[in-house]
């Protein structure tokens, strides 16, 4: 099931003074964003893109293609919504909780799950979420197909005023920026050095003496947690928990964003998440239409440009270098 | 005995009867699935789609063409395979050669277009198809609706007659060949580019048979396949993907244990199936029916 050299490589990535100049260009503008931009849509691209970016460490850097990570951003929803509103904790206890349930969740699917390879493991995990999703629907705590609405904004940590958007949206960059610091030392460490050998090829890290399988589990449950994490601040942001949260779809749409962003880089799942809750957002009036797109994209995606929007301007950097050290080493 | 656990023999039977013929059509997408997998290492994710196409390709036939149920019984499955042929070729066949993953994502995207096209146009809520064999006949113990007597027998005349197309005459030998070493086929002679085109046809032509026999049997809706076909995903991995015979037993025994489940204990109906996949995930990784991985 596993091929010699897995098509998801992507160009490898290391430090320069140019990077850190564009992430601190990149940070300023964040910063500076809400006063330009509606900060309730920016709140949106900031929870989809750190979902992408926890479901690319699975599939990007461990090459496990996970069908089933709603359960884990919509069920740390609904236990972050129903921490806040029913239990009546303050934000940030909600969002600890939300994130805690969907480790332990990822945990128990993991186990289940990395006891197949390939194409099995995207069909057992589609099938756990799928039960998830009847688990929601059915359970008492759920408000069923009602969700749980109008979440309460108490007081972030209890001083922070969150009903303002604005200030709730600096709570939700520094949720994001924690969060990608995470993924980005988890790859840039041994840890993700084993990964992506498990990735290329799995039965020589086997022979190399690692215990596959741990690694395997860490970086689901690892992936899972972010995405609960960014699940249970979506329910923040928008005081709602609802089954569209843990629907099949939402595992699609993540899929999606990561694929056209770019599977295997650090940056491809933002710019993935970007697209795509643009075009719904700019879309959302057309109604059925918006399912035929995605899936259009899906299409021409898998077809004609595999590596992603940030895996192509990697490709083309990297080909441009070779190009030039080419001409230079001739005489 | 019924009595004493406050179910009546009716309700049991009709229970038993329901899951028999859901289990029909798991066993039906189930052995499509294999087929299609087993040559072209493909999960066809656009299958569930395609079963929603067979049923909508009947409504169609009947609505605006005037064409009865049986006709369309032959007809649309053969236009539903047609479609799919077209398909593979045009863009499954570019990705043979990648990491199996982006034939799933592939055809996950293309569920997603179809889906969207028929609830643009129909609507997300059912449309009625009329039952072609009303009536039914006093088994004594229980009633028996003719219809859903003749999906179970429809059914399982097609499983069988793929297993024995494929188990015991020279054309499964060919494809049995081919899903162990095509290019060795391909050196004797045989046309595998086509035989894998056929193939995907005749998987599609199965899921879009089941989708017609459940059209007078559920309501004909643009949804009716996606809900499906994730459970056909955890019968799939319930009874590995192996063998033909495995897929048939498995699809239909799942069936009844689902029907069993919304008798004794209804609230668990619809995860019965995933909870049975979780166990013989632990307990056999493989599958029931399932060789290595």
């Amino acid at each position: 099931m596993t091929s010699a050299t897995s098509p998801m490589a992507a160009p490898r990535e290391g430090y320069s003074p140019l990077r850190l100049l564009i992430a601190l260009v990149v940070l300023a503008a964040l910063i500076a964003a809400p006063f330009l931009v509606y900060p309730i849509f920016l709140m949106k691209v900031l929870c989809f893109a750190l979902f992408a970016c926890a479901f690319n460490l699975l599939l990007g850097y461990a090459g496990l293609l996970s069908f089933g990570h709603a359960m884990f951003f919509g069920g740390a929803a609904y236990i972050s919504a129903h921490t806040v509103k029913v239990l009546g904790f303050t934000p940030e206890i909600g969002i600890i909780a939300g994130t805690l349930s969907a480790a332990l969740l990822g945990l128990v699917t993991g186990l289940l799950a990395i006891r197949r390879l390939g194409i099995y493991f995207a069909m057992v995990t589609l099938a756990l979420a799928q039960m998830f999703f009847f688990f929601c629907l059915q359970a008492p705590f759920t408000g069923g197909e009602d969700g749980l609405q109008a979440v309460p904004r108490r007081a972030f940590f209890g001083i922070i005023d969150i009903t303002k958007d604005v200030n709730l949206y600096y709570v939700v960059l520094a949720i994001f920026v924690i969060g990608f610091a995470i993924i980005y030392r988890a790859v840039h460490s041994p840890f993700g050095q084993v990964l992506k050998a498990i990735r290329e090829n799995e039965p020589r890290a086997v022979s190399l003496g690692y215990r596959v399988n741990q690694y395997k589990l860490l970086a689901f449950v690892l992936s899972a947690a972010l995405a609960g994490l960014a699940g249970a601040t979506k329910s923040i942001v928008f005081q709602l928990a609802s089954l569209t949260d843990v629907a099949w779809q939402m595992s699609g749409e993540v899929i999606l964003m990561t694929l056209v962003g770019g599977m295997g880089t650090m940056l491809g799942p933002i710019v993935g998440a970007a697209i795509i809750v643009t075009m719904q957002n700019y879309l959302a009036s057309l109604g059925e239409w918006v399912l035929v797109i995605q899936g259009v994209i899906f299409v021409l995606a898998v077809s004609l440009f595999r590596r992603g929007v940030v895996g192509e301007v990697l490709a083309f950097v990297q080909a441009r270098k070779e190009k030039a050290a080419a001409r230079d080493a001739a005489p | 005995m019924f009595e004493l656990l406050g179910i009546s023999p009716p309700a049991l039977f009709g229970q038993l009867l329901l899951g028999l013929i859901n289990g029909a059509f798991y066993a039906m997408l189930s052995l499509g699935l294999a087929v299609i997998f087993g040559l072209l290492n493909v999960i066809n994710f656009t299958h569930g789609a395609q079963y929603m196409m067979g049923a909508f390709g009947a409504w169609m036939l009947l609505n605006y063409a005037g064409i009865p149920f049986w006709g369309a019984l032959i007809l649309s499955p053969i236009v539903v395979a047609a479609i799919g042929m077209v398909i593979e070729r045009t863009l499954l066949r570019r990705l043979y050669h990648l990491d199996h993953l982006y034939g799933l994502l592939l055809t996950f995207g293309l569920a997603l277009i179809i889906e969207g096209l028929f609830r643009r146009q129909y609507g997300a809520s059912g449309l009625p198809y009329n039952n072609p064999l009303p009536g039914g006949t006093n088994l004594g113990f229980m009633f028996l609706p003719n219809y859903r007597g003749f999906i179970v027998v429809a059914s399982l005349v097609v499983c069988f007659a793929t297993w024995f197309v494929i188990e015991r005459t020279k054309l499964g030998s060919y494809l049995r060949a081919a899903t162990e070493k095509p290019d060795l086929v391909q050196a004797f002679g045989i046309d595998v580019p086509r035989m894998i085109t056929l193939t995907y046809g005749f998987g599609v032509g199965l899921a879009a048979l089941a989708g017609v026999l459940a059209a007078p049997a559920y309501q004909v809706s643009p949804t009716m396949g996606s809900n499906l076909i994730i459970v056909v995903f955890a019968v799939v991995v319930i009874g590995g993907m192996g063998s033909i015979m495995g897929a048939i037993v498995t699809g239909f025994g799942l069936g009844v244990v689902e029907g069993l489940t919304k008798v004794f204990y209804p609230e668990a109906s619809s995860t019965v199936i995933f909870v049975i996949m979780a166990i013989v995930l632990m307990v056999k990784p493989a599958g029931l029916f399932g060789t290595a991985k």
